[in-house]
């Protein structure tokens, strides 16, 4: 890595956080919460793709069922609430509205998730391992179609957003304060997983598996592990999507949105850390920008995400850093 | 005791067989070569060896265990490592980085999430002494896709000793190399001979007969003969199933 290519780097990221921390306080300025809603749903949205980018640029595996996390979690907060709106009890507890018994609880759910699908999908691999992916997440959205006790295909209101340590978070900028931090949060955790004992066990096995083998690592209980993480952190992604939108439905978990996630992580560049939230914004941007043109608007966004898979397959970080980020 | 045993070891592809009724026994320390023409089963033999060959009949022991339904890396775990004919590195990964992974797979399970690896000396320091061993040390930064091929067979060789083996197979490590990297690879071999026990396939005769105790000769499948160099040498059934008239 160059010296410039350093200071560029760090100017980005200052930059990028910066602008970051600022935005609500122009958006407020400006008078327009639509702006800070979209801010948020970025934070969320590069959360999810920056835990899917563990397994997905780290690891090698093609994960398309990763939307099936991110609606677990949202779930999980949206029928503790109903339950505590209800009067009624879940599994012998309470419902509840606060998010510091809530969002973990969400990560839990979609962890053991992740825990019990991964367990069988990563037997397989390549193709095989796209489709079981993808057939478990389709699985668990159809379960929850079926549900109608909470409320099956329209989905769950939530009447109120969480608590905080039973601190209101209510207020707009508030919870994308709340976002930002989580968001912050997960991706250092995730940084130094991918430098650590761990992470580098687990590109290794994306390099050459049977090298790694032959050394004596078994790649499934790492690549195991790392589904595990990026299960909780899309269950962590998709109770805060819950609080934003007050409201879940099975389509958080469809198939589409799998691939919306996947194409963030590949539009902004697997195997770097700033990779996934760029993705996110391009995301954002394209769809918010398109969508506004076209009902079909995922007619042209399909051709991008694949023209940047081709052409720069290291994504639009990748491009900024040259070839010096490794 | 014996480091290695086949015993009567088979393995079929299809109609094929690789290895026909194979038994072998490698001794404690000793330079084992074998050799044998094109398409033999000489890379069959070590795929067995390190278990990601299942074998169709027959059983292997290393120090008198019975390893046959072991896995790769348990295999890996208890002492045998292996370079690969056609080298297997980890791409985008330094050369360090590789013999790195090699030292941390000896220091028991890698659930380690938030130290730096590559700032480790524990790893690091172990990985630069394998690299000097091998005389790679001033390459120690490249990326696995910078290095030539002759100092990608010197990675391979590094990856193997990091682990400390017992048990090292290097299919045929010379491969490819040139007249002075092949000679580097043979006074390196000279240096590793009876401090553990290794099994050598290599088709370059001048160095299997300058570094062998013992050599077997492998041909369809079949060992043909097993012996000190100088019998095998001599051996007319070997000179015509393989020497030709080159010895
Ligand atoms: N996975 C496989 N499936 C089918 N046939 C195989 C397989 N691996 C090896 N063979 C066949 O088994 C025979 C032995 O192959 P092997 O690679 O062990 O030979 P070798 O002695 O290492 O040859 P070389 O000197 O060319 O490296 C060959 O005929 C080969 O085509
Ligand atoms: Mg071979």
């Amino acid at each position: 890595m160059t010296d410039r290519w350093k200071l560029l780097r760090s100017i980005l990221i200052v930059a990028a956080a910066v602008a970051l921390i600022a935005l609500p306080f122009v958006a407020a300025m400006l008078g327009s919460t639509y702006a800070i809603t979209l801010a948020t749903r970025l934070l969320i949205y590069a959360m999810v793709a920056t835990g899917l980018n563990l397994i997905l640029g780290y690891g090698g595996l093609v994960s398309f069922g990763h939307a099936a996390y991110f609606g677990l979690g949202g779930y999980t907060v949206a029928i503790l609430a109903f339950h505590l709106g209800e009067g009624t009890s879940i599994l012998g507890f309470p419902g509840t509205n606060e998010a510091l018994v809530a969002w973990p609880l969400a990560m839990v759910v979609s962890g053991l998730a992740a825990l019990v699908f991964g367990a069988l999908s990563l037997r397989t691999s390549g193709v095989y391992f796209i489709m079981i992916t993808l057939a478990f997440a389709q699985m668990t959205y159809y379960v929850f179609v079926a549900l109608k006790y909470y409320g099956g295909d329209d989905g769950l209101s939530l009447a109120r957003r969480n608590t905080l340590g039973g601190a209101r978070i209510v207020d707009a900028q508030t919870f994308y304060f709340v976002c930002l931090a989580l968001l912050a949060l997960v991706i250092g955790v995730v940084q130094r997983m991918t430098v650590s004992r761990f992470g580098m066990v687990l590109s290794g096995a994306r390099a050459d598996e049977r090298r790694m083998m032959a050394i004596g690592y078994s790649p499934y209980r790492y690549r195991l592990t790392a589904f595990v993480i990026a299960g909780m952190t899309a269950g962590l992604g998709g109770a805060l999507w819950a609080n934003l939108a007050r409201f879940v439905s099975p389509d958080m978990m469809a198939w589409t949105k799998s691939g919306d996630f996947l194409a963030m992580a590949i539009l902004g560049g697997l195997t770097s850390i700033a990779g996934p939230v760029i993705g996110a914004a391009a995301f954002i941007l394209i769809e918010s920008t398109l969508s506004g043109l076209t009902e079909y608007w995922q007619v042209i966004f399909g051709p991008i995400v694949v023209a940047v898979a081709l052409f720069a397959p290291r994504g639009l970080w990748g491009m900024l850093a040259g070839k010096q980020e490794r | 005791m014996s480091a290695l045993v086949l015993d009567h070891v088979v393995k079929r592809f299809g109609a094929l067989r690789a290895a026909d009724d194979v038994s072998l026994a490698i001794e404690d320390k000793e330079l084992h070569a074998i050799i044998g023409p094109n398409g033999a089963g000489k890379t069959t033999l070590i795929g067995l060896v390190t278990g990601e060959l299942v074998p169709n009949g027959g059983r292997i022991s290393m120090q008198g265990q019975d390893i046959t339904d072991w896995t790769v890396p348990r295999r890996a775990q208890a002492g045998l490592a292996r370079s690969f004919q056609i080298t297997r590195l980890c791409e985008g990964f330094s050369a360090e980085d590789n013999v790195a992974l090699a030292v941390q797979a000896k220091l028991g399970h890698s659930f380690r999430f938030l130290r730096n690896a590559r700032k480790e000396p524990a790893l690091r320091e172990p990985a630069r002494a394998a690299l000097q061993r091998v005389d790679l040390l001033d390459r120690a930064d490249r990326l696995v896709g910078e290095l030539s091929h002759g100092e990608k067979r010197q990675l391979e060789l590094a990856i193997a000793l990091a682990s400390e083996p017992r048990l090292l197979l290097l299919d045929e490590p010379m491969a490819g190399m040139g007249q002075e990297e092949s000679q580097r690879m043979v006074a390196l071999l000279a240096g590793l001979k009876g401090k553990i026990t290794i099994v050598l396939i290599e088709h370059d005769m001048d160095a299997v007969f300058s570094l062998a105790d013992r050599i077997s000769v492998l041909v369809a499948g079949r060992v043909i003969k097993t012996g000190p160099a100088e019998a095998v040498r001599s051996d007319a059934a070997v000179r015509s199933a393989y020497l030709g008239g080159e010895a």
